[in-house]
């Protein structure tokens, strides 16, 4: 569905700073995809660019990235506007920042959608939201609310139900349980699983937590310094981490329940 | 530590301009004025309403005095002025400054209260009525020492702010725990974060000091005994020289003091345009 | 050793939220929190999620902030109070030291980072002297496996994240305190150097014994490295034991459901099993004949 080749990404006008430095990676139909890195990785630039989303100064200096939603022609990142809110929709990291403080989150998200979606009169469109947002266990009367009365989970989770009202192709989702509790994070990534299993479409998930990809990406990609030095099933890579960066990640995990203790190879592993 | 060099390699080109104009009245201002003949305030010393000529480059005035001599220390005068109400000014406000920001508490808010005060109050204004008091002239010694007054709560306001955000900085806890003093976490470690702003604020004062005596001066209520760009003005003013179409006697001061001002200006949003680009990259 | 290195005993700390000159809401961020570290040395760990408190109890800790009731009390003298009541500034420092959590923010960008190891040896009396300060500092540098020689005049920005926070240590090490607070020391660094510095923590415990107070949102390093763990919630401690206890065997239901919440690499949680699995039932019902 999206086809990444080469891509040099980077920010500034007068001196050239460079944040993904010749990146190559695919993301297929009916999956999850998680690009794991740490920040300085150029993951978060790498997704934007994906987006289409090259307003502050972020620019292509070579490379393409292409989506071919399905039934459509395909799309060059820089005309991904076009698709956006139909057939790619974006959770970002600060809800706070992207809703406005001033406006019911119900006026927002439907002034929001785009009219291929508004189908019927606005009282329509709030009844199938709130079923919708029923069907994702959160209570319509979220909708009534301001964003501040709103705690920063349920923000988030309002979000990420509106990127998936539309029913999108494809999801990204950059660093959406950055920002909040272990519990409430988990909340929100089975609410994803969830969404991304009954549409069947795709999901890009950025995140800095391995854990978090274990658990719900199919398929992993990692980033480091720019480039993605390894992409492949979420197991094989745990099982059989192949580059070198990869390997001392995935070997200096503390995994919970090990004490240092008995925990000789990863003491070894880790010095 | 990095080539001094590499500092201007970032300096946008605005720096440039202002530092040669700066550099040209500067001479004008800092270097001609040793080498003047002769008293060029002294009345009839030389023919009237001279056109330009090789005796006198810039002609001479009605009352008798070579223009370009008197030019130049005219230039001189409102310069020493400037840098020195400049000096004092960021002296006490980046000291005051430091203090209300880091200190805080009591001291913090009488501080500010006090800066917030003198700022609205209007200097020129002010001056206006000290000239009335002290009998229609204002000597520049007077006029300076208002201006220094009037005109510390300025960079106060701004370093006190860059103080209060360096409070919250972690670096700055370190320090305590590095045992330094508390006296030597201000210099060594914080002010280095203020350097820029003050050296910006510093040429700002010296435009603004400048501005607000030839203010003072065209309405004649400045020095009658000392020379500076504005008093220049103020006689020719006086004496028509705008009617008599002897535009060189006014015309001379007013570019002086226009490039002067130009030169400052860009020196100055130069230096803080250099500071907050500095800032992002740290 | 005059009794136990850290006692803590109903420490509050309160904050006034909105308002304005009259009212606003008042509401603790640390409340009535006992704590007490033995004589021998320990890791222990408080561990809580944003908002839990645990940020401000590390500053009362570090005398950054004053407790609103409670005392704290190291080696048996008060942190806080009137300057005749409380430990002299000395003292403090020369028993607690800090490491905080942003490697980037630990030194000011004008000075070389050396200076600050210099200036800890030198201003809390450890050495005398350049060739012993240096050496002192040296020594410091090599126990976290860096070196004088290697960060000589070398500013911040030339470090990566996980240098940077080996330094810190060793700067915390020099005046050889009874106590180091760590503040999320882990946090902001790439998760393949995490583990190799809370390795350096552990060995630092055995080798120099040194307590330290380990504060963290994460679970596993806490559980890996602690001697003791307590579960902050809202300002209070509502759980505490040894890793085991209560990690195990939590007690209470907000650090079960924290436990069970903690994203793991080694087994998939149920409800994901779930989810993929009625999705594969609907596919097989819909599977054309």
């Amino acid at each position: 569905m999206i086809e990444v080749k080469d891509v040099v990404l980077g920010y500034g006008s007068r001196a050239f700073i460079t944040a993904v430095d010749g990146a190559t990676m695919s993301v297929g139909h009916n999956e999850i995809v998680g690009i794991a890195g740490e920040s300085g990785s150029g993951k978060s630039t790498l997704i934007r660019a994906m987006y289409g989303d090259f307003s502050t100064g972020l620019r292509m200096t070579s490379g393409r990235i292409t989506a071919t939603f399905p039934g459509r022609e395909p799309v060059d990142c820089h005309d991904m506007r076009k698709t956006w809110w139909s057939d790619i929709s974006y959770v970002p990291q600060g809800s706070m920042s992207v809703l406005n403080p001033l406006m019911k989150v119900h006026k927002q998200l439907v002034d929001g959608l785009p009219k291929s979606k508004r189908k019927g009169s606005r009282q329509a469109i709030r009844r199938d939201l709130e079923s919708f947002l029923a069907g994702l266990d959160l209570d319509p009367s979220v909708l009534d609310a301001y964003p501040h009365q709103l705690s920063g989970g349920m923000r988030q989770r309002v979000l990420v139900a509106v990127a998936s009202y539309v029913e999108p192709h494809l999801i990204l989702a950059d660093e959406p349980t950055t920002a909040l509790d272990v519990v409430v994070q988990k909340r929100i990534l089975l609410m994803l699983v969830e969404i991304q299993r009954r549409l069947g479409n795709s999901l890009v998930f950025v995140s800095h937590d391995l854990g978090v990809h274990y658990q719900i990406a199919d398929r992993l990609i990692i980033m480091y310094e720019g480039k993605a030095v390894e992409a492949g099933p979420t197991d094989e890579i745990f099982a059989n981490p192949k580059h070198e960066y990869t390997q001392r990640l995935i070997g200096s995990l503390p995994k919970l329940g090990t004490r240092s203790s008995n925990a000789t190879s990863l003491r070894r592993a880790g010095s | 530590m990095a080539d001094k060099r590499a500092i201007f390699k970032d300096v946008p080109g605005r720096m440039y301009i202002g530092l040669t104009l700066l550099l040209i009245v500067g001479t004008i201002g800092l270097v001609l004025p040793w080498f003047t003949p002769t008293d060029p305030l002294e009345w009839y010393a030389s023919p009237r309403n001279q056109t330009p000529s090789l005796d006198h480059l810039l002609g001479t005035t009605s009352l008798g005095q070579d223009i370009f001599w008197l030019l130049t220390w005219a230039v001189r005068n409102s310069l020493i002025l400037g840098v020195t109400v400049a000096f004092f000014s960021t002296l006490i406000g980046v000291f005051l400054g430091l203090m209300a920001g880091y200190v805080g508490g009591p001291l913090d808010r009488t501080l500010s209260f006090l800066m917030d005060a003198l700022i609205c109050i209007p200097t020129l204004p002010i001056l206006i009525l000290l000239a009335a008091l002290f009998g229609g002239q204002l000597s520049l010694w007077a006029a300076g020492i208002a201006l220094v007054i009037f005109n510390w709560p300025f960079p106060g306001r701004q370093v006190r702010a860059v103080a209060l955000s360096m409070r919250e900085r972690e670096f700055v806890n370190v320090a305590w725990f590095s045992g330094e003093g508390q006296s030597r976490i201000l210099v060594r470690h914080i002010f280095p974060y203020i350097a820029g702003w003050s050296a910006a604020n510093f040429v700002n004062t010296v435009l603004v000091a400048v501005a607000t005596e030839s203010a003072l001066a065209v309405i004649g209520l400045s020095s009658a005994t000392q020379a500076t760009v504005g008093t220049m003005i103020y006689w020719a003013l006086e004496y028509q020289a705008l009617l008599g179409e002897r535009y060189v006697w006014i015309g001379a001061p007013v570019i002086a003091i226009v490039a002067l001002f130009i030169g400052l200006f860009l020196l100055s949003s130069g230096l803080a345009m250099r500071s907050a680009d500095r800032r992002m990259s740290i | 050793m005059s009794g136990p290195v850290l006692e803590m005993a109903g420490v509050t700390r309160r904050f006034r939220k909105g308002g304005g000159l009259l009212g606003g809401k008042s509401f603790a961020a640390v409340d009535n929190v006992s704590f007490t570290l033995p004589e021998e040395p320990c890791v222990s760990s408080i561990v809580g999620e944003s908002g839990s408190g645990k940020t401000t109890l590390a500053r009362m800790l570090l005398r950054l902030v004053k407790p609103t009731e409670g005392s704290i009390r190291v080696l048996g003298k008060p942190v806080h109070g009137s300057e005749g009541e409380r430990m002299s500034d000395q003292e403090f420092r020369r028993s607690v030291q800090p490491i905080f959590q942003n490697p980037f923010e630990a030194f000011s960008s004008y000075l070389p980072v050396v200076d600050y190891l210099r200036a800890t040896a030198k201003n809390l009396e450890v050495a005398k002297g350049p060739k012993d300060i240096d050496a002192v500092v040296d020594q410091a540098l090599l126990s976290v496996g860096l070196s004088l020689e290697r960060i000589e005049g070398k500013f911040i920005r030339q470090f990566s994240g996980g240098e940077l926070q080996r330094i810190s240590i060793a700067r915390a090490l020099i005046p050889k305190p009874q106590l180091i607070v760590a503040d999320e020391p882990v946090s902001m660094v790439d998760a393949s150097l995490r583990m190799s510095i809370i390795n350096i923590f552990e060995r630092i415990k055995d080798e120099q014994e040194i307590s330290f107070v380990y504060i963290t949102h994460d679970l596993s390093t806490a559980y890996y490295l602690s001697d003791h763990v307590s579960i902050m919630n809202r300002g209070r401690i509502i759980e505490s034991g040894t890793p085991a206890d209560v990690l195990d065997n939590p007690a209470e239901s907000y650090t079960r459901d924290l436990m069970d919440a903690v994203p793991r690499v080694t087994e998939r949680w149920p409800e994901i099993e779930e989810i993929k699995a009625r999705q594969q039932g609907k596919e097989a019902t819909q599977v054309p004949g």
